[in-house]
């Protein structure tokens, strides 16, 4: 203890201007433990150095004082578009689902905007991590592209000059789409659905299944041949992208909104053991303990979607995620678009009304996000060794009337302002 | 075949068995019973918020306050640690219809939302349990000039007539901007559908100057026919004219308008054209840029109804703020939320804490907040005279909540519409069980018939 001090005094010498603070007096909800009431969160260097309830100053740090305020880690939105999509209906703005079957190779972190509009208007609501979808999925957008494998998922900051400064980690899942029974079609171009008979549609499913099997197959003989001949191989892009994934490091992200696609998805990772995260469930039904006896984690879109089924209570959007948690399921929630990213926590806090716990809530925002891609260890929480991604607000913010007052990343202070909160000034004071 | 058999079936299950409301004794007899609500927090709208009771009498509000007296044989009910809100109204829907647009033309004022009513559409369940009791049904927005509108009540179980406020003014929906236009655009590489005028804001703003130049024509016709027939002159009448008849009588202030619009300059554009021909927009819908232009539609005194945090979905909703409906109640102008929901009615079973988006964004009052997805929407329906607040002689349409209204915590224990209760939380539940028992009865039915027929399909 006596050491950890020390050692700490020493780093407080050379803290670093900008992202060294101590917040005080403040309640403190660090997610991973209980909150802390009139307790005080030291930052060093852009990381968390200490949280507790009486913390000495040692070095000369700017001190922010919490009195009123709560201290949260920031928010992670699993799975969203923002930064990559701009304007969801306008093709030119938008750089997901990419042209071709197999792309395990592209990776969204490249092509995320530093500039979008997008992310100060999500961040504002306590967003600090997002998820960038490569490809879009089930209740998300897409333009028709019919990906089997459309890209890998990139865990990105919300604050950065450049996409570089952005990333957490480039690959934080591989995007798999697993071909399912497509009875009915939309065609985004003419804006209509073609019917196809159910035996038909099924045989279809069946053809594109051993396409997507295929591939894994030469991925895996890719994978012996280069472990037997590394040298004389010839690199490819694609089957090199796919070794964390046959290698158990890197997890498939994939949509399933039916208790079939479930199953099938299920099948597919005991078959090609790998590891899967479920996303977009939207009526498991007996598929429910199957996943949670498997610990596969699922990550949840909006509650705020129609009912999709006739005769689905009409309370089946909202009791998902309680349903999912009593099970056993770790559970995380994702916006799956731009446009609402900002309303994250209201997903959590609506499902709250419907039957979730509070902090099982409050984690389906923040840390189960960070375990699901494995990066817990740097995001998720507000604990020593942590990136200083921290929320400071005058309540609790899955509520609609709470403020975001103060925001850092990596322990730098944030802007709040965005487009919105500009125009609204500027019109404001319209004579 | 066998598949799709049991499909259906299970289908009308759920249309036949979905939470019907039942019928009280009161009813049966003809007379509805009074009731009390009593130990809630009231949030009356108009005339602030406090514990007491209400006490209902014949479907309307016969008192409210903090002590008062239960009307006699009233049924009672403590809603202690309970919220009561006005039942929620929204400005802008498209549910319980079975068509929505008429779009193959620019000005299909003929068309009648009313004619299309579907009393079984799921999705008057939906609205019911979020506690929205009154929606204003809006033909879509693919035309300058669109279809007359509905105004419903979400009573549960009556038919399409059942449903009807009959109360409320009629109105006509406008429609601004991209959508309108989008079908005079050269057409997406695949699309069947044919080109039409307008493809642009100019050509939108030319298809009502002109339809409205028309309907001034036909309604000359018309009052020269009458004077001539005053005096005994034997003149033939004209010929009717449905498009028109509808404009008439928005020319003459019988028919509220509802214009779907975006941006500040195709609002602007409708509010003169508005005044050059001497009548009020009543509401501007969406309006999402309503924020730049509120001085002009204050002036012009408009109602505008938009969505709480809605933008980036198209070009035109790029300039979309969610500070829109604080800013235009600050600059004088009447402010609603609406949901434009269609037959999945996400969220209208949510308006609620749609309406705390505008304290959230630009600090309105909770009672102002709440106001904007009740009283509001009421006075722009024209409405207001019988819903919207709660207040003695208003109808008893009543939402209670088992927290505060704009909590993301709180959820609709119960509905009344007209003092009848049409959602309970509770008897939802149990009917959802015997609504699972029924499904597994039917499905093992059918298993037993196929085991059954099977032999005698087998081709010999």
């Amino acid at each position: 203890m006596r050491i950890a001090a020390l050692l700490l005094a020493a780093a407080l010498l050379n803290a670093g201007e900008n992202d060294s603070f101590l917040i005080r007096n403040a309640t403190v909800h660090p997610v991973s433990g209980p909150k802390l009431n009139n307790a005080s969160v030291l930052v060093i260097d852009g990381k968390i150095a200490e949280v507790g309830e009486r913390l000495q100053t040692r070095a000369k740090v700017k001190v922010i004082d919490g009195r009123g305020l709560h201290v949260y880690p920031g928010m992670i939105d699993a799975a969203t578009l923002v930064g990559i999509s701009e304007i969801s209906s306008v093709r030119e703005t938008a750089d997901i689902s990419e042209v071709g079957e197999f792309n395990p190779q592209l990776r969204s972190s490249i092509a995320v905007n530093p500039e979008s509009e997008h992310i100060p208007v999500t961040r504002a609501n306590g967003i600090t991590a997002v998820g960038v979808l490569a490809a879009g999925v089930s209740g998300g957008f897409g333009f028709g592209e019919i990906s089997y494998i459309g890209g890998q998922i990139s865990l990105m900051h919300l604050d950065g000059w450049t996409w570089e400064e952005m990333t957490i980690t480039h690959g934080a899942a591989m995007q798999l789409r697993l071909p399912g029974i497509e009875t009915r079609r939309f065609n985004p171009a003419t804006r209509e659905s073609a019917a196809t008979p159910f035996s038909e549609a099924r045989r279809r499913q069946e053809t594109n299944l051993r396409k997507v099997k295929t591939f894994f197959e030469e991925a895996r003989r890719y994978q012996t041949a280069k472990q037997a001949s590394p040298a004389t191989l010839k690199t490819d892009l694609r089957y090199e992208a796919m070794l964390p994934v046959l290698e158990g490091r890197l997890p498939l992200l994939i949509p399933a909104v039916r208790e079939r696609e479930i199953r099938d998805a299920l099948a597919f990772a005991e078959q090609e053991k790998v590891k899967i995260i479920l996303v977009g469930v939207r009526r498991p039904g007996g598929a429910v303990e199957e996943i949670a006896k498997r610990k596969i984690p699922v990550i949840l879109g909006s509650p705020f979607v129609p009912i999709q089924e006739e005769d689905d209570p009409y309370d089946a959007t909202s009791t998902l995620a309680a349903d999912l948690h009593r099970a056993g399921v770790k559970i995380a929630f994702a916006s799956l678009g731009a446009q609402f990213a900002r309303n994250l926590p209201y997903q959590a806090g609506h499902s709250v009304a419907y039957g979730l716990p509070y902090d099982a809530a409050l984690r389906s925002v923040t840390l189960n996000a960070a375990e699901i891609y494995g990066v817990a260890d740097r995001i998720g929480s507000i604990d020593p060794g942590k990136y200083a991604d921290l929320i400071v607000t005058d309540g609790d913010p899955l509520e609609i009337r709470t403020q975001v007052k103060m925001m850092f990343v990596k322990g730098e202070p944030v802007d709040l302002e965005s487009k919105h909160t500009r125009l609204y000034k500027k019109y404001r004071a319209r004579p | 075949m066998r598949i799709r058999t049991a499909f259906i079936l299970l289908c009308c299950v759920g249309a036949l068995a979905a939470q019907q409301p039942r019928r009280t004794l009161g009813e049966a007899l003809g007379k509805k019973q009074p009731l009390l609500i009593q130990n809630a927090t009231i949030h009356t709208i108009t005339k602030g918020t406090f514990t007491g009771s209400i006490a209902i009498v014949d479907g309307k509000i016969a008192e409210v306050g903090e002590k008062i007296l239960a009307p006699a044989g009233a049924k009672v009910i403590n809603a202690s640690g309970k919220h009561v809100i006005p039942g929620m109204i929204d400005c802008h829907t498209h549910i319980a219809i079975d068509a929505i647009n008429e779009g193959s033309i620019s000005v299909s004022s003929m068309a009648r939302v009313g004619d299309v009513i579907n009393s079984e559409q799921r999705s008057i369940y939906y609205a019911l349990a979020g506690g929205v009791t009154t929606g204003n049904v809006l033909h879509g927005s693919a035309n300058a000039i669109g279809g007359l509108n509905t105004v419903l009540k979400m009573r549960w179980g009556k038919d399409a007539a059942g449903l009807v406020m009959t109360e409320a003014p009629p109105g006509i929906k406008f429609a601004l901007g991209e959508n309108p236009k989008r079908q005079g655009m050269a057409p997406q590489q695949g699309s069947q559908a044919a080109r039409r005028y307008p493809g642009t804001r100019m050509g939108v703003e030319d298809v009502i100057r002109q339809a409205f130049i028309d309907a001034r024509a036909y309604s000359f016709q018309w009052k020269s026919y009458e004077q001539s027939r005053a005096k005994g002159e034997n003149v033939l009448p004209p010929r009717r004219d449905l498009k028109l008849e509808p404009l008439v009588e928005v020319l003459e202030g019988k028919r509220l308008v509802h214009a779907h619009s975006y941006r500040a300059d195709e609002i602007l554009m409708l509010l003169r054209l508005a005044e050059e021909f001497d009548f009020r927009i009543a509401t501007l819908q969406h309006v999402l840029e309503g924020y730049k232009v509120a001085k002009e539609i204050a002036e012009h005194g408009a109602g505008a109804s938009t969505f709480s945090d809605w933008w980036s979905y198209k070009v035109e909703a790029f300039d979309a703020i969610p500070h829109n409906a604080a800013l235009l109640q600050e600059k004088g102008v009447l402010v609603s939320i609406n949901s434009d929901d269609a037959s999945g009615a996400e969220i209208m079973r949510r308006l609620n804490t749609e309406a705390a988006k505008a304290v959230k964004y630009g600090g309105v009052s909770d009672n102002d907040a709440l106001a904007m997805v009740t009283l509001n929407p009421a006075k722009q329906l024209g409405i207001d005279k019988y819903v919207g607040s709660i207040e003695p002689g208003k109808h008893a349409d009543l939402v209670i909540y088992d927290g505060d209204p704009l909590s993301i915590y709180s959820r609709v224990e119960r509905v009344f519409i007209d003092g009848e209760q049409y959602f309970d939380r509770e008897t939802d539940a149990m009917q959802r069980r015997e609504l699972d028992a029924q499904k597994k009865g039917l499905i093992e039915k059918e298993k037993l018939d196929e085991r059954q027929r099977t032999p005698a399909r087998r081709p010999s």
